[in-house]
């Protein structure tokens, strides 16, 4: 087989080329040959075809997200050090330290294999994060899957949940926060969003650029190997060599050991000064990494191919540069820094090889064994892909849908139907604890986890001197998505938003992860400009940035798309994590109220989804003025000491947020539903805005008097309790005797709740441990 | 006088810090210590932290054992280096020969990570003085490969000797033989550990901090028997 080298293409323009194969189209094809002026060399072409996929350019997304940079205060945002379109932006959060935080989705390896999926996909954040010079410190995991008594959700959830594990918990951090939303629309199709944070100080915030010339370009970390080489599997097996290497499987394979040495030996070259620009990677592999740091430094770059350490000596130059194979990273080093380099690396056992050098061509060329294979501008592969304006199309059942509300459904109005109704929800999957996915993470690891699941928030000390901290949640009811994208986005920010805040964190910062069906589809595309137009509105209107993010297209199965789930993370600061307020109330005779406004507004909402199987309606109001008061009143709260415990109003509303209260501290309450309210709306609307807070007595009249002077209602719904149970005579372990009672409607013991509330994950995924 | 505790790094470990912070938190000095390095600093005593050291891809600690510094704490701790071997550092012991036993995979194959009771048994070693017996303590477990197993005569001769440093109470969280959370060895400088200590030591971040009593029994030790 003869290597098809530059000339050897301008000589033979004639050859046909895979392109369609690769996932190119027709005019996409011609462009590359345009701004060649030839046909591209198969590695050439295998350059263009990944890095203008729809993964790695988001030429359908790119028009709409636009809005995040051009949607800001005037003179910019002050928060922000480093903004979108780097590896992952930075967040300045005080005291010289700065903070970095992104999501990525791997949903589609994680179906297909779910515990390599799922555990690269934390691989693959986490190089992110340390590609900004910052040293990981906490990860999430939001996930999407079908109904979770559905046979393939036994097959991809246990799969999921050990490979998340699998591969954080030995790279050594914590993993505080996610979420597990179960929905019939994920069932061929589950969502795996893996969130990572970073801190640094100011001084060492790194960025991807290939500058100087003369500078080396080092890849270090794990060998390349013949994985996670998708598109490319069908150039090797079509047009190259028949005897080479078969198909291999798109899926990669991670080493969480091999990724734990790559960060202890970056931060130490990072720390020791010895690296000028940094790049992770990731999706692409070479192609991405040489082609975007040539295409962000000023001049060009040279790469010896051949050179790349191999784990597969059969491999092809096509295969070497389109390889995922994961734990790998790419440095830019000056020359009289590179011994310095190399025994960092070699200290920590990690392999390194000089690859290429910075050059002043403005190309980005490529030998293999001495023969030019690659001659390209680097910008036209990196940046400068396709952008496509995608044709939009309002869905066409959407006007039927929202007129379908969930406000008319019949209500539960008996204590006995309430009391029902409430064990029926607490137990439903969505609602259910999700101890048995997140007892599978290490939480404690690095001694700074100060809050995690299923705590509102995950929150994290970064400086033990002065005990300031951050704090991230994700969330989206994409079923509210469903039924007003623009809408839907705001309140999935609003949730987050508020998570953040009622555990006394200043909300500083957003990124996100958009999972949506095809962008082909005109009503998918309408979803999806809906809802970036609302976060964008929602953020400005909140005045906090965008810092990056992930599209996800393509998640359907058959022609049924997900429900949109654009996943919304934020991220607060507080200066001190002492302050923070858990979401476990406090001692008897402390005081219970409900902030914000309670309307009937069940469409979208668990309750309608579990009791009648329905959606339908609009979603709740969104009031982002009253969300960002919310706030005040909770951080001023924790800041001041008056509140002891806060805890969000969202999925199952009240009722949810009560239970989960209660069991977190094994407390029972008296509890009493407001004079203008039915008790099922008190208990199960799912009305934004929302937090339940807990007072002490001696901070009640500070405390009421603040709300009163701010404008945001409170009232007070009940008293905690611990004697109500050992009357009523509840024995059982933990919690003995402890109730929730709902003043002349009904009253519930905890034990019965928590048997409700904790055995539903446990009963459809094996037991496993026993408690 | 100074306790100067040495906490090893091997590649992969995970919980270094955190047992170095509770070494300075209980009035120690923390010493680093490198797998690669034979020289163990002359330090007072050493702790084996947690994690997956090599990767743990073969048995749990059975490549830690040959590393350059296991076999100078191999070989000061049968002349009386106190160490103690927190979940991975456990496993590091017993595949070294210093703790009888082995640790193996949970029985419900899951790794689990939960605040996990313990009552302490043994309170005559250097590294549980500060407990009194029978005190039953809150501190986080966290393991895969954490099921302790000996044979029977083992298992008799340990409870005999009163070498059980701590049982798990409530549940058994991975199938230990007896509910053994921890053991000894005969001198009771040497013990082992599943559940981690070292991040319960303060309030904000930890369940407690009964996991303190550790690392100051073993800091009140020193400065005690100091010249």
């Amino acid at each position: 087989m003869t290597l098809d080298t530059v000339t050897h293409a301008a000589e033979h323009p004639e050859d046909d080329q895979p392109f369609a194969e690769l996932g190119l189209r027709p005019e996409e094809y011609d462009r590359i040959c345009e701004i060649l002026g030839r046909r591209p060399t198969s590695s050439e072409l295998a350059m263009y075809s990944v890095m203008w996929s729809e993964h790695c350019s988001y030429k359908s997304s790119k028009v709409h997200l636009r809005q995040f940079g051009n949607k800001q205060p005037e003179g910019g945002w002050p928060q922000l050090m480093v903004g979108i379109g780097e590896n992952a932006g930075v967040v300045d959060v005080g005291d010289g330290w700065a903070v970095t935080f992104k999501i990525e989705s791997h949903n589609h390896p994680s179906f297909i294999e779910p515990y390599q999926g799922a555990a690269t996909g934390v691989g693959g954040i986490v190089r992110d994060i340390l590609s900004m010079g910052a040293r990981p410190i906490a990860i999430a995991d939001p996930l999407r899957f079908g109904p979770a008594d559905a046979p393939d959700t036994k097959r991809v959830l246990p799969g999921v949940v050990a490979g998340i594990g699998g591969y954080g918990n030995c790279l050594g951090l914590p993993t505080i926060g996610g979420e597990t939303v179960f929905d019939a629309s994920y069932a061929g199709n589950p969502l795996v969003n893996a969130l990572c944070i970073g801190a640094m100080r100011h001084e060492d915030v790194h960025l991807a650029s290939a500058r100087g010339v003369g500078n080396l370009i080092v890849l270090y970390g794990a060998r390349t190997g013949g994985d996670g080489i998708g598109g490319v599997s069908v150039l090797a097996s079509e047009t190259f060599d028949a005897e080479g290497p078969a198909k291999r499987p798109a899926v990669q394979v991670g080493d969480p050991f091999m990724e734990k040495l790559l960060i202890e030996a970056t931060l130490e070259v990072l720390h020791t000064g010895l690296v000028e620009g940094i790049q992770d990677l990731g999706g692409a592999g070479i192609s991405c990494a040489t082609s975007e740091l040539a295409s962000n430094g000023e001049g060009g770059m040279h790469v010896w191919l051949d050179r790349v350490l191999l784990r597969d000596s059969s491999l092809s130059p096509e295969e070497i540069l389109m390889s995922e194979s994961q734990e790998r990273m790419c440095a830019v080093v000056t020359p009289d820094n590179i011994d310095a380099f190399m025994a960092i690396c070699a200290k920590w056992d990690v392999e390194a090889v000089v690859i290429g050098e910075v050059n002043d061509s403005g190309r980005l060329t490529i030998d293999y064994h001495g023969e030019r294979i690659v001659d390209v501008p680097p910008r036209t592969v990196a940046h400068e892909g396709p952008v496509y304006q995608r044709p939009m199309s309002r869905p066409m059942d959407l006007d039927a849908l929202q007129a379908d509300s969930s406000d008319v459904l019949p209500r539960p109005t008996t204590g006995a139907e309430l009391k029902k109704t409430l064990l029926t929800m607490v137990a439903s999957a969505n609602l259910a604890s999700k101890a048995w996915i997140t007892d599978q993470y290490d939480r404690y690891v690095l001694g700074n986890t100060v809050l995690a699941q299923p705590e509102d928030t995950g929150m994290v000390r970064i400086d033990e001197s002065s005990g300031r901290g951050v704090a991230v949640s994700t969330d989206c009811n994409g079923r509210f998505v469903r039924l007003d994208p623009y809408a839907g986005t705001q309140l999935a920010l609003a949730e987050a938003y508020r998570n953040v805040a009622v555990s006394g964190a200043r909300p500083t910062a957003v990124s996100n992860c958009l999972n949506f069906g095809s962008p082909e589809d005109p009503e998918v595309m309408w979803t999806f400009a809906e809802a970036v137009r609302g976060l964008a509105d929602g953020c400005l209107e909140l005045g906090i940035p965008v810092t990056g993010g992930n599209v996800s297209f393509y998640n359907s199965t058959a022609d049924t798309a997900i429900l949109p789930t654009p996943v919304i993370a934020v991220l607060g600061v507080i200066d001190d994590v002492e302050r923070r307020t858990p979401m476990a109330w406090g001692p008897d005779g402390e005081l219970i109220y409900l902030l914000g406004d309670t309307r009937a507004e069940f469409s979208g909402s668990e309750w309608a989804h579990v009791m009648h199987g329905h959606l339908g309606g609009q979603p709740p109001r969104v009031d982002l003025a009253r969300e960002a008061l919310l706030a005040d009143i909770c951080i001023a709260g924790s800041r001041d000491g008056m509140l002891t415990a806060a805890h969000d109003v969202a999925d199952g509303g009240v009722a949810q947020t009560l239970v989960e209260m209660a069991l977190r501290a094994g407390v029972g309450a008296r509890l009493w539903v407001p004079d203008d309210l039915d008790a099922a709306m008190f208990l199960w609307s799912e009305s934004a805005g929302r937090a339940v807070v807990v007072v002490a007595r001696s901070e009640e009249m500070r405390f009421t008097d603040m709300c009163a002077a701010r404008g945001m209602p409170a009232t007070r719904i009940g008293v905690v309790d611990s004697g109500l149970g050992a009357e009523l005579g509840f024995t059982s372990s933990g919690d003995a005797g402890q109730v929730l009672d709902l003043s002349g409607k009904f009253t519930v013991s905890l034990a019965q709740l928590r048997e409700a509330y904790e055995g539903t994950l446990p009963d459809l995924f094996d037991s496993g441990f026993s408690r | 006088m100074t306790a100067r505790i040495g906490v090893v790094t091997f590649p992969g470990s995970l919980d270094d810090r955190d047992a170095a912070r509770a070494i300075r938190i209980a009035g120690g000095e923390p010493v680093v210590l490198w797998h690669a390095d034979a020289d163990v600093r002359g330090v007072d005593a050493v702790v084996l932290p947690g994690g997956f050291s090599y990767g743990d891809y073969l048995r749990c600690g059975a490549i830690a054992k040959f590393a350059p510094v296991m076999g100078t704490v191999i070989e000061q701790a049968r002349t009386g280096l106190p160490v103690l071997g927190i979940c991975n550092g456990f496993q590091i012991l017993c595949e070294s020969h210093l703790l009888p036993g082995a640790l193996t995979r949970n029985d419900h194959l899951h790794f689990i990570c939960r605040d996990q009771r313990l009552r302490i048994d043994a309170t005559d070693t250097v590294w549980t003085a500060a407990y009194t017996p029978g005190e039953e303590i809150v501190i986080p477990l966290k393991n895969g490969e954490g099921g302790y197993v000996a044979d029977e005569s083992t298992l008799d001769a340990l409870e005999a000797e009163g070498r059980v440093v701590a049982r798990y109470l409530e549940v058994n969280p991975n199938g230990s033989r007896r509910d053994i959370a921890g053991v000894a060895d005969p001198t009771g400088r040497i013990v082992g550990l599943m559940p981690h200590p070292e991040h319960a030591v303060e309030a904000l971040t930890g369940p407690s901090t009964d996991g303190l009593g550790f690392f100051a029994s073993m800091v009140t030790s020193l400065i005690e028997s100091a010249p």
